[in-house]
């Protein structure tokens, strides 16, 4: 398998298997089975989108970011803001605080690139808090610790209203996830996907053997700020609310979290990090509503017990890789 | 003027504060590359400790500082052999896993044990009121933090350049495979340099809570302040927690004095300015 030339070994990896398709087909049933659910199953879809954002970074150019909620609330402001005060046509807007994450993205990638270790941990985590610090002194503009009211979104191409039981926010969500994790798959399994992979692993060789590392780094974070910032901005569409706590510490800890249970590094690890996460949580705050984290706790330490890489990377020790 | 110095003093036995709730995690991060989130943990149970020892035993204030230091070192020696130790070898993503895990068991452990309220901090009568000089309030609880301060970081110093153990210690922070190769236990060393770590951070947390009080929160609160010392000072620098601490400390507190309306966001701008300038940290080396 080491010795196939790369294309060939690329191109065995985008085949779609059966399971894989299998998997998002099963995404369409809370429709059928669970009405009910269909609130949680949109949360899920975003909070899929968010941490499949951060893999790619994270997973597969190595770049640990405690602030990736930064780009994640600049979209659902701007997503917000300008369904306040200018119109509610969400496919635009979605395009729009998509585009503007990415603007953030790319300015803030000049600096990422230039770092590594603890000090790029904590200079991500630093732009996030001020841009935290920043939208709750613009009171004005974002509400500040109030969060965003007034903000309203006109029905899905005229036609679907966002209603209370979330049938056509899940719908939406669920369609821009699967979008967007083409274009993830498509990146990933791209000749610039295997390289940004070999940033990850050394990145003194790849500069060394030719590979310009900071432009790649450069443009594979303003991709994944402009993926964070579409799932920002289907938050704030899907709940016409914006609230603060979209840019928090909180947030970016929180899908770091997921991404590592489900995996790092795997298209799959964010998504099934998300579902496992959001549903334990839905689960256990409706047994315990006080102390529900006590077993999110227990859960993460027994994963990395006894699952080590997240569920994904524990369980393909057990399975062989396909060639 | 008098007002400026004010600030100065105040901003600098916080950074005191959050100096000793810090030193350990930079130690032990240095030594064996270990992330522990959890660090801040310890400190809470160091909060809880006092709180619980004065309210419901009736022990002075300054008899509960050595149980919490001995608490917190107790149990972060068990949770050590049970979990982390094992996590040594693990990624840098699993430690993370695991210690944000830890946090999440403790927060919820403190709102199960002592209820999710403010705590009250009744500190003992000959630490209230304050030295006045040259029109400067000197309060007498802030004096003794920086003395204590000060006190542990000339004992940190001197054990870790003139004992056996220190130089151990250094030598395990500089090159641990090298130190392996020598005979040294670095296990051994890294277990002994936790366990103090912790204490230290409980100890600071149960100095801490008479100033910016105590409720389950402590431990992701204080999360980012500690972070933002270990890496602005340098990995395994002592003098350079220190000093982060008190820049850390000073900026804060001016920031929150002067200009109210930002918030904390001059001490964040102060932290990815030393970083951009010395990603290793002010005294850090690599």
């Amino acid at each position: 398998m080491e010795t196939a030339p790369p294309h060939l070994h690329l191109h065995a990896q985008t085949r779609w298997s059966s399971l894989e398709i299998a998997f998002w087909l099963s995404t369409l049933l809370p429709f059928a089975l669970l009405p009910s659910y269909l609130q949680l199953a949109n949360q899920i879809a975003v909070t899929a989108l968010f941490a499949l954002s951060l893999d790619l970074i994270l997973g597969y150019a190595g770049i640990v970011s405690l602030g990736h909620a930064a780009f994640f609330g600049v979209g659902a402001y701007t997503a917000g803001i300008l369904s306040k005060y200018l119109w509610g046509e969400p496919l635009s807007l979605l395009a729009i605080g998509a585009l503007a994450a990415g603007v953030v993205g790319y300015a803030t990638s000049w600096i990422i690139a230039y770092f590594r270790h603890l000090a790029l941990i904590m200079i991500t985590l630093g732009l996030g808090l001020l841009l935290y610090e920043a939208a709750n002194s613009a009171s004005w503009l974002t509400g500040g610790a109030d969060g965003l009211q007034g903000v309203s979104i006109r029905p899905l191409f005229g036609v679907f209203p966002f209603d209370l039981y979330g049938r056509t926010a899940y719908a939406y969500s669920l369609l821009a996830l699967f979008l967007a994790f083409l274009v993830a798959r498509r990146v990933i399994y791209s000749p610039f996907g295997l390289a940004l992979r070999g940033i990850r692993e050394n990145p003194l060789r790849m500069p060394a053997i030719g590979a310009p590392s900071r432009a790649h780094i450069r443009k594979i974070y303003t991709i994944a700020a402009v993926m964070a910032g579409t799932a920002g901005a289907l938050i704030a569409e899907t709940t016409e609310s914006v609230s603060l706590e979209t840019l928090s510490f909180q947030r970016s800890a929180d899908v770091l979290v997921i991404l590592i249970l489900g995996g790092a590094g795997r298209l799959y690890g964010g998504i099934l990090g998300a579902i496992i996460y959001m549903v334990a949580r839905d689960q256990f705050s409706g047994i315990n509503p006080q102390y529900w984290y006590f077993w999110i706790g227990l859960l993460l330490v027994a994963v990395v017990m006894f699952l080590p890489n997240g569920i994904l990377g524990g369980f393909a020790k057990f399975f062989p890789r396909k060639a | 003027m008098a007002g400026f110095f004010g600030v100065l003093f105040d901003g600098f036995a916080y950074g005191m504060l959050l100096f000793l709730l810090s030193v350990g995690l930079s130690v032990t991060l240095g030594m064996m590359n270990f992330i522990n989130l959890a660090h801040c943990s310890f400190g809470m149970l160091g909060g809880y400790v006092t709180v619980t020892l004065m309210e419901r035993l009736g022990w002075p204030f300054l008899a509960t500082l050595p149980a919490a230091f001995v608490a917190a070192a107790a149990l972060s020696m068990v949770l050590e052999r049970l979990l982390f130790r094992r996590a040594y070898r693990a990624g840098e993503l699993d430690q993370c896993l695991l210690t944000i895990g830890v946090v999440f068991m403790s927060v919820a452990s403190a709102a199960y044990i002592w209820g999710t309220v403010q705590q009250p901090v009744q500190l003992p009568d000959y630490f209230s009121g304050s030295l006045v000089f040259l029109g400067v309030n000197f309060a007498y609880y802030r004096l003794f933090l920086i003395a204590t301060a000060l006190a542990v970081t000339a004992l940190l110093v001197a054990g870790l350049e003139w004992t056996r153990f220190g130089a151990q210690v250094r030598a395990a922070v500089d090159n641990q495979r090298m130190s392996r190769g020598l005979g040294i236990d670095v296990d051994r060393a890294f277990a002994i340099t936790f366990a103090l770590g912790s204490g230290l951070a409980g100890f600071g947390g149960s100095l801490a809570i008479a100033m910016v009080g105590l409720d389950p929160d402590f431990a992701f609160a204080y999360l980012i302040y500690v972070l933002i010392v270990v890496s602005v000072g340098g990995l395994a620098s002592i003098g350079g927690s220190f000093a982060a601490a008190a820049v850390l400390g000073i900026s804060d507190m001016a920031g929150k004095y002067y200009v109210p309306q930002l918030g904390s966001f001059l001490i964040y701008l102060v932290m990815v300015g030393v970083l951009m300038w010395r990603p290793a940290g002010l005294f850090g080396r690599r």
